[in-house]
């Protein structure tokens, strides 16, 4: 039989997690966890209280949470929560996050759902009132003091006559047997203390002075080094591996082929290099890639499988009847997550149990991947959250935590694996190429009467899940099958709108099923979605699908508000009925001073140095955040280099936990989506990947003339909490589109606006 | 194999690697620093740099033998927890940063041209950091940082 451990003899036996828990050595010391649980490690049960929180005989509180932080403020803002909560002060609040013995599983930490997950009136957030509720009643009883009688004070429960009782006295080191109440009042904002301020990051200290324990930075007692040899072409076959190739390579360990995978171990990281670079591997070549110049008719020309996401069957005949009818074409390249630190993870995979030290976002399914990729049963698989460097999505880290799994599995010691920036540009999962295609019929009133939008995208891979560990690189060549798109004709849209991906723009009413979800008030819609396969892996690179189809929606309300000789804010205004987009259009075109004029700007000289002004703005996923966003450029029209000056962003998230918080989330979205609208895209030629390192695939550094970037934060403490963290990304392309639109009277429809790119939309002028 | 010796942020080491193998193995794997980290490993992010005679080196390309006799800080030699150094300071009060993987490059590379050129201008800062990269794009909270340690300087 399985010896089932429990929570406690997991904390107090293994001495891994001194390695995990020393990830917060330069935050001050909290008790060492200490949660009184008796959970099936695996099965840590989400409605039971004491896998939520734990009171230390000390009074300080360990909670557990399986959202974690990835290097976006995750882990302050969930400690200030609990803080919050139980009305203690942030330093007495340990937080542990994503780790398969002692977090509940709460999925992946991705796709701007660890706000709305954890701060409403479910999980983490529900579990700490619950505990407050529950000690304040403690309290009740201990003191003889009716509970509406009694205040907390940083844990402490006091009554008016002065007695007192503090948390530790009433529960620490105990368990609260207690499951989480549902109804358990969570603390309005009008009382915050510790949520609704800007908190500096917890973390902000360590990483300044070089001390934060990053994923790269495990070192486990043991520990060898191993580097993958990934296939030079896409779809390329192992025919032969020659092992005697680096036989002359000191320290090397083994050499690992498992069906197409391949890696080398070795004791020192720089030997595991060379063996890895030295390694004589006869690779089939792979089935060749389309090319790339004409890759978005490619797509057209694919099987698809279609989700039909409104339609209300008279867009035919209104863009018949239309004064005027526009069209124009959108198109997007694949990206990369390109991550600063090229992905890392520690593995040590032993006969009957393993330990995963991983950046991964997916702590459970990451343990259901490594069980497949093993054999060994997924109890058995322990795997520890250690952040790693910004991921922005799916990069690398699940694929280099299975690379690291294989190679410890081959060699039955700890391996630690670092990948190159070659290797993960190779062949990551890359964010979605697109083309969008849009066409508007405008009434003889200048107001739009009918939107028809028909878009194509790309998919093959993904998130791994609990059962696809095919899905990324690793898994592939290791002989599983990632996902692909099965062709399927669309059915008639079905109960209700589904926008996550917003690829209804925010002007149509959204109308399925008779209730009508959309943020806009044109009636007249039809918005048709293809997924198409694709030759290259694909994953959710952050504000997936949105960010494109916001590109392409936004920036053809551009088109046609310059076709009417509207305002861009006014015309917006015109067609959005939703008050909370309404307002963060508001809120921006005012703190922009933005002046009530149709674009393109007049009296601009068509060549030299122009300027002009951008609006975009969405109602994230349908209704998870609401952001608006202007950018003022300057427009070089001979050299064609666009320098965006100036980006006002107006966010509503509902409550806002941490405002400066969310200022930085803020800010660096939209450099962000200003790095991947002027120069990120991926690039290959018949066979392979080109774009493999910073030279050829071209981020803005650091050095650039930064623009000024200015937030307007509309608070919302009656409204739910939503995500923020991939909201301005997704408006800067569009937002810096319009302006380049406004300053010359160019349109670009193509992303990355590159310098050639913007001449070329220069010259078609006319 | 012969043993190196090396000194890095005030403390002699001897390590027993070949000469070849990239500074940066030695301080994150022998030394267990985690200051300098492993960005691309072709000199074209600066997550690996480090200050060697008061200049901003990528130690993903310098082999061992070319620092021998000279000190290596990295950014934890700068300044510490309890005492930052001045420009540590300045990032941890804008809080420039987040998630803080690409900083030796951002840190270093901005002392090292301020310490030498207290006077520098907007171009010269930029110029600098042209090959430093940050993917969060943290850029407005780093540049304001720089500019508040060289308002110190100056």
């Amino acid at each position: 039989m399985k010896k089932e451990l429990s929570r406690r003899d997991f904390l107090k036996a293994s001495g891994a997690l001194v390695v995990s828990f020393s990830a917060s050595s330069a935050i001050p010391p909290f008790a060492t966890a200490q949660g009184p649980f008796d959970t099936h490690p695996s099965h840590v049960n989400p409605d039971k209280l004491d896998s939520w929180l734990a009171v230390a005989s000390d009074g300080s509180v360990t909670a557990y949470t399986g959202k974690c932080d990835l290097g976006q403020g995750m882990y302050t803002v969930q400690t200030q929560l609990v803080a919050e909560e139980l009305c203690v002060s942030i330093e007495k609040v340990k937080l542990i996050q994503c780790d398969t013995s002692v977090t509940p599983d709460q999925g992946t930490t991705s796709g701007s759902q660890s706000t709305p997950t954890n701060f409403n009136t479910r999980n983490l957030a529900q579990a700490a009132a619950t505990a407050r509720e529950a000690l304040i009643g403690m309290a009740a009883q201990s003191l003889g003091v009716p509970a509406d009688q009694l205040t907390i004070e940083d844990g402490v429960v006091g009554a008016k006559g002065g007695q007192r009782v503090s948390y530790s006295e009433l529960i620490g080191g105990k368990r609260f047997e207690l499951a989480v109440s549902a109804t358990a009042k969570r603390r309005s904002p009008s009382e915050w203390k510790v949520l609704g301020t800007s908190v500096p990051s917890l973390d902000r200290v360590a990483l300044m002075t070089g001390t934060f324990e990053f994923v790269h930075n495990i070192h486990v007692p043991g520990m060898v080094h191993g580097r993958v040899v990934r296939p030079p072409e896409i779809g390329a076959t192992v025919e032969k591996v020659d092992e005697m190739s680096v036989q002359h390579i000191p320290g090397v360990i083994k050499v690992v082929a498992r069906n197409n995978f391949v890696g080398v171990v070795a004791e020192k990281q720089w030997e595991a290099a060379q063996a890895a670079k030295d390694l004589k591997v006869s690779w089939k070549p792979g089935p060749g890639l389309p090319v790339q110049t004409d890759f978005y008719n490619y797509m057209r020309k694919q099987d698809s499988r279609d989700v039909m996401l409104v339609n209300s069957k008279d867009v035919d005949d209104k863009l018949k009847s239309a004064a005027h009818v526009l069209k124009a074409t959108y198109s997007y390249p694949y990206q990369a997550h390109g991550s600063i630190g090229s992905s890392c993870a520690v593995a040590d995979v032993q006969a009957d149990h393993a330990t995963i030290w991983s950046p991964t976002q997916s702590a459970y399914p990451t343990q259901h991947g490594i069980s497949m990729l093993t054999g060994l049963t997924a109890d058995s698989v322990r795997v520890i959250f250690v952040r790693g460097s910004g991921c922005y999505g799916l990069n690398a880290a699940d694929t280099v935590s299975f690379d690291a799994a294989l190679l410890s599995q081959a060699v039955h010691k700890p391996v630690r694996v670092q990948l190159t920036r070659q290797d993960e540009f190779l062949s990551e999962n890359y964010g979605s190429a697109c083309v969008i295609l849009q066409q508007v019929g405008i009434g003889a009133n200048g107001a739009i009467q009918a939107w028809d939008c028909e878009s194509w995208s790309v998919s093959l891979g993904g998130r791994p899940g609990y059962e696809r560990p095919g899905n990324v690189i690793t898994g592939m060549l290791a002989g599983f099958d990632p996902e692909t798109i099965t062709p399927r004709a669309a059915a008639a849209p079905t109960g209700e709108l589904r926008n996550g991906s917003n690829a209804v723009p925010s002007y149509l009413a959204g109308c399925v099923s008779g209730k009508c979800a959309g943020a806009g008030s044109v009636r007249s819609e039809r918005v048709l979605m293809h997924a198409v396969r694709s030759p290259l892996f694909t994953g959710p690179l952050r504000s997936p699908l949105r960010l494109q189809n916001t590109f392409a929606h936004e920036c053809f309300m551009d088109e046609v508000s310059a076709h009417v000789k509207a305002d861009p804010v006014e015309f917006r205004l015109q067609h959005l009925s939703d008050a909370r987009i309404v307002g963060v259009v508001k809120a921006a075109a005012q703190k922009a001073n933005w002046v009530t004029r149709p674009s393109p700007q007049r009296g601009n000289a068509s060549d030299g140095m122009v300027t002009g002004r951008g609006i975009a703005c969405v109602a994230y996923e349908g209704a998870n955040g609401y952001a608006a966003l202007v950018a003022e450029v300057e427009v070089d029209q001979v050299s064609g280099r666009v320098q965006p000056k100036r980006f006002v962003a107006a966010l509503d998230c509902g409550p806002i936990s941490n405002p400066d918080g969310l200022r930085n989330q803020i800010e660096g979205g939209v450099l962000q989506g200003t790095s991947r609208a002027l120069g990120e895209e991926i690039t290959w030629d018949n066979r392979k990947v080109t774009s493999i390192d910073w030279r050829s695939y071209h981020t803005l550094p650091l050095g650039i003339e930064a623009p000024i970037i200015e937030s307007v934060l509309l608070d919302q403490p009656a409204a739910k909490a939503t995500g923020a963290g991939e909201t301005a990304i997704t408006l800067a392309a569009a937002a810096i589109g319009n302006a380049i639109f406004d300053a010359t009277g160019a349109r670009i429809r193509q992303v990355p606006f590159t310098a050639d790119r913007v001449k070329e939309a220069l010259a078609a002028r006319g | 194999m012969a043993a190196s010796s090396l000194k890095v942020n005030g403390h002699v080491h001897k390590v027993d690697v070949p000469p070849e193998t990239p500074l940066l193995y030695v301080l994150s794997d022998e030394l267990q620093l985690r200051g300098p980290k492993f960005g691309c490993g072709l000199a074209q992010c600066g997550a690996c740099t480090v200050i060697i005679q008061g200049k901003a080196v990528r130690s993903c390309v310098t082999p061992i033998s070319a620092v021998t006799n000279r000190e290596v800080i990295t950014l934890e030699g700068v300044g510490s927890p309890e005492k930052p150094h001045a420009i540590q300071q300045d990032f941890i009060d804008e809080g420039a940063a987040q998630c803080g993987f690409c900083l030796s490059g951002v840190i270093l590379s901005a002392k090292a041209l301020l310490d030498e050129n207290p006077k520098a201008s907007d171009e010269q800062i930029q110029e600098a950091l042209s090959n430093v990269l940050c993917r969060c794009f943290a850029h407005t909270r780093m540049m304001r940082a720089i500019k508040r340690y060289q308002a110190r300087r100056a």
